[in-house]
């Protein structure tokens, strides 16, 4: 293919993210102020997604220090979905509306 | 599983991200987005571990059960008091795995299919590895300060020193020149000189800023905590890791604002800190009488009343006194008052902490109004019943050249009675005197405030 008629696939990962900014915004905009310290226990669970990014590291059989930074970043993401989405959860269950 | 699959799969997972968010506009749908919020995670999860690269699954699961452990345990026992601390502590977290999945990927860029010809990192992807490893870097050790402020380990006031800023700009400016070399040749020595760098920027960026500016901060490093991971996914090339980072990113900065709007301070004002703290106005305090009152006092003329506002600030999450303070609502209603209850945006130390504190004690969050549904009220209310609370009450507000001028108050001034529960005529936070202590139709209870309030629901 001619290369200076083919689009960087970076571009495609730019409109990618700054279309989710966008799509950040008018969802967060939305977000009650009464949710506000579940909305940020909740995004600190899902930015602990780059987990995926250990596993990748920690997934070759043999033993190297790339493998050993992945193993402890799963177990420091670990804490944090765990954390995260279950704290979400036991405070999102407090919030009662009387009938 | 081929890459287009497991692209789909990250797709799906951050489409139930984005609905996790959206859920919580009404603490009904919330629990549910939260679902949503679990599913996506353990779809990206199972993706990546069944890839054809992921072979050896014991270091793995080892590391998922014990950091897994760890945050249920955590989760279940956290008081809601501490909820600021956890949440700046998991920032910290998710700042340092940051750092450590780019570092990995730095080391064997083979892994992700990132490596050049010669095996290296490919040129690409160097300078958003940067932009994520400093990013990262500062928000690990920025929570971790702000973890030691709001737990009380560091001092809540500002600590600042001459040439502050400008050692901030000279190493803020020494970093964008690492990552410019990093790009250019990636050697080891560059990759660690800008993560050490980028780890003192974030302690001394965050030491100068005080205690009541934390919901800001907070905020921010949640911000930050998402532009780390988004420039990690650029990295590795993937797209859940940028949606998702964008989500968070644009999420926190709109906390920022919201918080910053609140106290009516620009972003930079509370970045570059030194507000508040022990630097009280010298000559502002009045030498005016001072109505206080008993519990019995304060019991009589609430139970008389025809509508009560209850003002939560800091010092109620402080005494921990929300349940009493529910416990004093129930008894006042018996009596058929009318209870409600009204919340600054920056009141505590995180967005939201006053609410989830209430909801702790059982108070019906229909009864929870924010600043803009409740302020107009306070005119014809009997009582305003203000509890922790203090510089989001000062009329002072209203007054151009104070330091707090143009915040926006709850108007508890304009209330029939206004009662006070407070240790002492100490200034708030932005150091400058109250004149609502002085005003005729303020009565100051003197005490603890957990103390006060089982008192005055005795003398109910």
């Amino acid at each position: 293919m001619d290369v200076a008629n083919s689009i960087d696939p970076f571009i495609y990962r730019l409109a990618i993210f700054v279309l989710a900014i966008f799509v950040g915004y008018y969802v967060v905009w939305s977000v009650t102020a009464a949710l506000h310290t579940p909305l940020m226990s909740v995004t600190n669970a899902i930015s602990s997604v780059i987990i995926v990014g250990a596993l990748i590291a920690a997934g070759p059989m043999e033993m190297s220090f790339s493998k050993i930074l992945g193993i402890v970043a799963i177990g420091l993401a670990a804490v944090n979905i765990f954390g995260g989405f279950l704290v979400t959860q036991r405070m999102l269950s407090m919030y009662k509306k009387k009938q | 599983m081929s890459a287009n699959l497991t692209a789909l799969a990250y797709l799906i997972a951050s489409v139930l991200f984005i609905m996790a968010l959206r859920g919580l506009s009404s603490p009904e749908s919330a629990r549910s987005g939260n679902v949503y919020g679990m599913i996506g995670m353990a779809i990206a999860v199972v993706t990546t571990v069944i890839n054809p690269n992921v072979v050896s699954y014991e270091w793995i699961l080892g590391a998922l059960v014990i950091g897994g452990g760890i945050g249920a345990f955590i989760a279940r026992r956290i008081a809601m008091t501490d909820m600021p601390e956890l949440v700046a502590a998991f920032h910290s977290l998710v700042g340092l795995a940051a750092v450590l999945v780019a570092a990995a990927a730095y080391y064997n860029p083979g892994a992700y299919g990132i490596a050049d010809a010669d095996g290296l990192l490919k040129l690409a992807s160097r300078i958003e590895m940067g932009i994520g490893v400093v990013i990262g870097a500062i928000t690990f050790s920025g929570s971790i300060i702000a973890f030691g402020k709001l737990k009380g380990l560091v001092t809540g006031n500002p600590i600042t020193f001459p040439g502050q800023h400008a050692l901030n700009a000279a190493m803020g400016a020494v970093i964008v020149v690492l990552v410019i070399l990093f790009t250019i040749g990636p050697d080891p020595q560059w990759f660690w000189a800008m993560a050490v760098l980028a780890f003192v920027l974030g302690f001394l960026l965050i030491i100068p800023i005080g205690g009541a500016d934390m919901p800001v901060i907070v905020s921010m490093l949640n911000s930050y905590s998402g532009w780390a991971a988004a420039g990690i996914g650029f990295t590795l090339e993937n797209t859940a890791l940028i949606i998702t980072g964008a989500l968070v990113g644009s999420s926190g900065a709109i906390l920022s604002y919201i918080m910053c709007k609140a106290m009516n301070r620009s972003f930079i004002s509370v970045l570059l800190g030194g507000f508040g703290g022990d630097t009280v106005v010298a000559g502002t305090r009045s030498d005016k009488p001072v109505k206080a009152g008993s519990a019995d006092d304060a019991a009589f003329i609430m139970k008389n009343a025809s509508s009560v506002i209850i003002v939560p600030g800091y010092g109620m999450a402080v005494a921990q006194a929300q349940h009493s303070v529910r416990e004093m609502g129930d008894m006042l209603k018996q009596h058929g008052v009318k209870v409600t209850y009204a919340i600054h945006p920056v009141a505590g130390r995180m967005p939201g902490h006053m609410n989830v504190l209430l909801a702790e004690a059982n108070v019906s969050y229909d009864e929870v109004f924010e600043l803009e549904g409740i302020n107009s009220d306070f005119s014809n209310t009997d009582v305003a019943f203000v509890i922790g609370a203090n510089d989001v009450t000062n009329p002072a507000a209203h007054e151009p050249g104070s330091p707090i001028a143009g915040m926006p108050i709850l108007d508890v001034d304009r209330a029939r009675t206004c009662l006070f529960v407070k240790r002492s005529l100490s200034p708030g936070y932005a150091g400058i005197d109250n004149e609502l202590f002085y005003a005729d139709s303020t009565m100051m209870l003197f005490a603890d405030a957990k103390k006060m309030v089982e008192d005055i629901v005795k003398a109910l």
